[in-house]
């Protein structure tokens, strides 16, 4: 079942893509979403098996590369971790492709779409399930191949193609990180298989690296540059600006990768090696602070963006920092928990998005837009619902709400927590988790109300030709909506409740909070015993030697404060309101702001200026590097030294010599005269040693 | 059995008679019979490189994996009173460039189907080349080895000098030069090899120990032949150059074996014979691939001309050999051979691709192209396909070569790794901007309007390249399996020769990297 679940795909995407011409788009389509569905059916058997059945496993299906220690095989590792990637990322593609029959029905290249489509499925399973890091690596760049392909899909579109590089040569410098820190796993550990890298882990926490003269803990260098790769697949501070650019690609595509799955292999990289990652405290220090800063980041830019997809973009980028400071902060069941909903809410905003601009035949301008939730009804009651969940609304202390609610005000709150307790960034991700929640649910209800209230701002004609989208459309919508409203609520006690001990097994710690719920007193006998088991945490300050304190402690540990539970409340609220004043009640003020065009606003439109910044230290430098080092290093230098050089010098003598030829006899005497001279000379030195 | 027969003799020479016999048709046809004597001389051509080809895969096939020692030997006195033999022999270093160079061979002569020019002469040289090199993966004795590595240059020139571009006669003369200045020095040594040794036989020679004063000298002498073969930064100028005027088949050979001939070169003498200096002298090595990997890539960035882009990534794929070579392990060696097995492959399907629209649009100018894949789809899904498999990605053979090298390079010293790595990142840039420059975007030229996708013959070159560069991407076992027995035999060897230097294998003592 586990070939099925990873190969159908794979199958599906090379009878489509390399039969293009000889079958057709529609036997392409059923072909790839056939075994799309498949293979998400498959998967949701094996999460149940795995998780309720408990059989964690690996299958080793060939060799990749032996040679001496360095022995990578193919396979297909199944545990709680990646059985949950299993279903997000399978569902997910099934969704899209469905939706996409919809979406891309007038493309041309519907074949070539969708085989890029199932390709990505393909090589995203082989990424979490992978036992190496070398196969994760293979995945790693497959999904940013498959990104490639599909954001540069329009290939007539000279900005999808540009986009397309960006996103690619952005990974790769993330990329750079994540293979050092690969090579140094080797190095360090001789393995790169997880569980034997996991488990030698504790004989390496003292191990150092010298790199420049300067001696590194061997565990936080592979931990930073792990992170450095993570950065890059999840577009955080410093490589993010591939991302917004991405939207450049079809609207499904940014819903499949670039916000449900790809973007989240970073995270994916993160709780897979955590066990490196509790070891290193200073890493974990900037994974929590890089998060932080991205979150609060993109959401500033997230403000001031007219374009309704990369608001979206943005926001993905911002939800992604609070899964990072999360892991940072040793809450990985509760990052993951976030990756979990976040796949259904911000894949349900981006094809709502895709919905809105199919029917508006591609505007993607929300100041031409407004107004039209009379005809499209559907589409904005399942905007709406994304909106509620990604700002995360909900009744603290009761403890019902939408998805976004119990996964992101979790992570707030346990940010908090960590704070108290001392680790580094831990109250500054608090506040900057909060502040960031207020600012997304300003840009979150700007969107909806922009869109979809007021009055139409486009082309009048644009409102009369609505394209009205089909059951094929709309149904994968109303699927992502269940999931964004009831995922959390159905799931939370298993990702980070009473049953995450058991829930995640072996393949990840349940978290300081899986106790109970807040003020909950519960035994948790067990799962002291558990949590030893798996290791030092570098979360809980205290360790086994004071069980009592420890116990004592937990108790008190996990009651945050009232207005901490209320504070994203708070937020949210705030931030509705502002949204509301600023876009319903007083509509031309955002227009008469922007049209100022204070320094805060174009600081933000302009995304903080980092795509000037970068083009003025990396791009034109390294063009104008190619061009020293080609024209002057190589041509004037190497060739005028070298061979142009000589042949000159040659050509130069060689007329000299000839000026000798004269004819003059005592020109040749003299010569002659001085050859005979030098050869008893020689002969004389010669004699005399 | 294939003991008994002279399987090596037989890879080697057969194309030799091949070219007499192309050349001999042709003198004896008449000269309005010229299109028979062409069509006769690619049909000769083609199936003698294919009954070479066959031939290479019964050696693969019989070749034993397991052992490090020389086979197939043969060994017949040719100049005895000097003790030169005409001595044959494959190890696990060099069996796969004798297949290597069997299997691009006839991709090179379908690939020149269209030529109009003196055509039984060019297969004449091509074969007269396919021996010359195969030749000298062969070769267990000095100057034999000398001879057919020379040899080689003469039909190489020849083919640059004749079939080549505008500018050709500049180009073959920088390409002769350059390798001969090498080649020369090489010569000197070798005598005061022989002086020493007594003996130009490779095995004998492998067994003995130069004084380490002396090895400095012929090292650095080796090193000035095989730096400019690889080609190595800064001898390099002369590559650029040679691809741009080559013809298309011309280009695949000097990238896809030629250059891999400085390599082997590393592997057969350099590091054996001289392992004092190979130690001594590693640092400069490392230091020079990283400054070729890194400028290269950069200036490959620049370049608008499509055969002059690809040229410099050879440069600095050829870093990573270099590198890989150096670092004395037995992931970076591997990862060395397989990086030039597959670079071998890569980058002759590469300049295949050059080809095909060259022959349509007769331009290699970037600026040129552009939108090609309405008009072209699957040569824009081929041409993809191996730009990303130079760029590196995991699931084509370039990735193996490129993460086995550089782990290699991190054990030995974690900066040489970051520094190839950067050139990883640049190689995606300039790879997929060419790439999107001749292939995506709208039409904007008008002449391309008229492109036509591949023919069948170009449509076989290119699926043929296509296998082994995805089938070695997912399976590398086949390739550093058979390379195996001789790496770790060469490591081995290395090791014990140098006493001093008690450096425990990496497995055991992973954490201290002092740097050099």
């Amino acid at each position: 079942m586990a070939y099925i679940v990873v190969f159908a795909p794979l199958l599906a995407a090379m009878i489509a893509g390399l039969l293009q011409k000889q079958i057709s788009d529609r036997t392409a389509q059923i072909i790839t979403t056939g075994a799309t569905i498949t293979s998400t059916l498959c998967s949701i058997a094996l999460f149940f098996d795995v998780i309720v059945g408990g059989n964690a496993r690996t299958y080793e299906l060939v060799e990749w590369m032996a040679v001496g220690g360095f022995e990578i095989a193919w396979a297909i590792r199944l545990d709680t971790l990646s059985a949950i990637m299993l279903v997000v990322i399978t569902s997910v593609s099934s969704l899209v492709h469905v939706y996409s029959w919809g979406y891309m029905s007038h493309d041309p290249h519907r074949a070539r779409f969708f085989a890029y489509l199932s390709l990505f499925t393909f090589t995203m399973l082989s990424l979490v399930t992978a036992d190496n890091f070398v196969q994760m690596f293979f995945g790693w760049e497959g999904v940013g191949l498959a990104s490639y392909l599909l954001i540069g899909f329009w290939y007539d579109k000279e900005s999808a193609n540009a986009a397309a590089i960006k996103a690619f040569v952005t990974n790769r410098v993330g990329d750079f990180g994540l293979v050092l820190g690969i090579m140094a796993i080797y190095v360090v550990f001789g393995t790169l298989q997880f569980d034997e890298v996991f488990m030698l882990i504790p004989q390496h926490a003292e191990t150092t690296l010298n790199i420049f003269g300067m001696e590194f803990l061997a565990l936080e260098l592979i931990a930073f540059l792990l992170f450095v790769g993570a950065m890059g697949k999840s577009a955080q501070f410093f490589l993010h600006v591939w991302l917004p650019d991405a939207m450049e690609g079809p609207t499904p595509v940014s819903a499949l990768i670039h916000a449900a799955t790809m973007v989240t292999a970073g995270v994916f990289l993160v709780c897979r090696a955590h066990g490196i990652f509790e070891l290193a405290p200073n890493a974990s220090a900037f994974i929590t602070m890089i998060g932080a800063v991205t979150a609060i980041y993109a959401a500033t830019v997230g403000l001031a963006q007219n374009d309704i997809k990369r608001v979206i973009a943005y926001s993905t980028c911002s939800q992604l920092g609070y899964m990072f400071f999360a892991a940072g902060l040793g809450l990985y069941s509760a990052a993951m928990f976030h990756l979990f909903t976040h796949a259904f809410f911000k894949a349900l905003l981006f094809l709502g998005a895709g919905s809105v601009i199919h029917s508006l035949h591609g505007e993607q301008d929300m100041r031409n837009m407004g107004g039209i939730y009379r005809v499209l009804p559907v589409t904005w009651i399942m905007m709406i619902i994304g909106a509620l969940s990604l700002t995360g609304v909900g009744i603290p202390l009761m403890g019902i709400g939408f998805a976004g609610f119990y996964s992101k005000d979790m992570i707030i709150e346990e940010a908090f927590m960590m704070g108290r307790d001392g680790l580094p960034f831990g109250m500054f991700a608090f506040w900057i988790g909060m502040i960031a929640a207020g600012l997304t649910s300003f840009y979150s209800w700007r969107l909806i109300f922009m869109t979809f209230h007021g009055v139409h701002r486009g082309a009048p004609e644009v409102l009369s030709h609505i394209h009205k989208n089909g059951p094929v459309m709309l149904i994968p919508l109303t699927v992502l909506a269940v999931g964004a409203v009831f995922a959390g609520a159905a799931f939370k006690s298993d990702f980070v409740g009473k049953k995450a001990l058991v829930f995640w097994g072996e393949s990840l710690p349940a978290g300081p909070y899986a106790e109970g719920y807040y003020g909950h007193n519960v035994d948790y006998g067990d799962s002291r015993t558990d949590d030893h088991g798996q290791g030092a945490h570098a979360d809980t300050p205290v360790t086994d030697d004071h069980g009592d304190t420890y116990e004592s402690e937990r108790h008190g540990h996990h009651h945050p404060p009232i207005w901490v539970l209320f504070s994203p409340f708070v937020a949210t609220l705030l931030g509705f309101v502002c949204s509301w004043f600023f876009y319903v009640a007083n509509p031309a003020l955002p227009g008469r702001i922007a049209a100022a065009n204070g320094p805060l606003h174009r600081f933000l439109s302009n995304k903080w200026y980092f795509d000037e910044l970068y083009d003025a230290i990396f791009v034109r430098p390294t063009r104008w590097l190619g061009d020293l080092f080609w024209k002057f290093g190589d041509q004037k230098i190497i060739d005028g030294l070298g061979p142009n050089g000589v042949a000159a010098t040659v050509l130069a003598s060689a007329r000299r010599i000839a000026r000798l030829q004269n004819g003059y006899l005592y020109h040749y005497a003299f010569v002659m005269l001085i050859g005979v001279f030098g050869l008893i000379l020689w002969l004389i030195s010669g004699a005399g040693v | 059995m294939l003991g008994q027969l002279p399987i090596l003799s037989a890879i080697t020479f057969l194309p030799a008679l091949g070219s007499v016999a192309v050349l001999l048709l042709c003198a004896l046809m008449r000269d309005e019979d010229r299109a028979v004597a062409d069509r006769n001389a690619k049909g000769i051509a083609l199936f003698v490189t294919l009954v070479v080809f066959i031939f290479s895969i019964i050696l693969l096939a019989a070749f034993d994996r397991h052992n490090a020692d020389f086979q197939f030997v043969e060994n017949v006195p040719w100049l005895p009173q000097l003790g030169i033999n005409y001595k044959l022999g494959v190890d696990g270093l060099s069996v796969l460039f004798v297949v290597l160079t069997a299997f691009l061979m006839p991709i090179c002569v379908l690939s020149s189907w269209n030529l109009d020019r003196r055509v039984a002469d060019y297969m004449a040289a091509f074969l007269l080349l396919e021996t010359l090199i195969i030749g000298v993966f062969c070769a267990l004795d000095m100057i034999l080895f000398y001879i057919f590595f020379e040899g080689s240059l003469i039909p190489m020139f020849l083919i640059i000098g004749v079939w080549g571009g505008q500018n050709r006669i500049y180009a073959a003369f920088k390409f002769f030069l350059y390798t001969f200045l090498g080649s020369v020095l090489m010569l000197a040594v070798m005598i005061v090899m022989y002086a020493q040794a007594g003996t130009t036989d490779i095995e004998a020679l492998l067994a003995t120990e130069f004084a380490p004063d002396l090895q400095i000298w012929l090292w650095l002498a080796f090193f000035a032949s095989f730096a400019v073969k690889m080609p190595m930064w800064p001898v390099h100028t002369w590559l650029p150059d040679a691809h741009v005027q080559a013809p298309t088949a011309g280009s695949v050979i000097l990238a896809g074996i030629l250059l891999k001939l400085g390599g082997y070169g590393f592997l057969r003498f350099s590091i054996p014979m001289f392992p004092h200096a190979s130690d001594y002298f590693a640092p400069m090595v490392f230091a020079l691939s990283i400054i070729a990997i890194v400028v290269t890539s950069v200036i490959a960035f620049r370049q608008t001309d499509i055969k002059k882009l690809i040229a410099y990534s050879s440069v600095a794929h050829m870093g990573l050999v270099t590198m890989g070579i150096f670092t004395m392990t037995d992931v970076g060696m591997q990862g060395a051979i397989f990086q030039m097995i597959s670079h071998g492959i890569i980058s002759g399907a590469l300049f295949l691709c050059v080809g095909v629209i060259y022959d349509r649009f007769h331009t290699r100018e970037i600026a040129f192209y552009g939108g090609l894949v309405h008009r072209m789809p699957v040569f824009a899904a081929l041409f993809g396909l191996f730009a990303m498999a130079n760029v590196g990605l995991p699931g084509t053979s370039g990735f193996i070569g490129e993460i086995m090298t550089m782990t290699g390079a991190f054990q030995v010293d974690p900066r040489i790794a970051a520094g190839a790595a950067l050139g990883v990142i640049f190689s995606a840039v300039y790879m997929l901007t060419a790439y999107r420059k001749v292939v995506f975007g709208k039409i904007t030229n008008r002449r391309l309007e008229t492109a036509t996708d591949l023919n069948a013959r170009e449509w076989i070159n290119l699926g043929v390249l296509s296998a082994p560069v995805l089938y070695f991407g997912f399976f590398s076992t086949p390739i550093t399996d058979t390379t195996r027995a001789s790496v770790d035999n060469l490591i081995s060897h290395y090791q014990s020769s140098l006493p001093v230097k008690a450096e425990l294998p990496a497995e055991t003592a992973p954490t201290e990297h002092v740097a050099p």
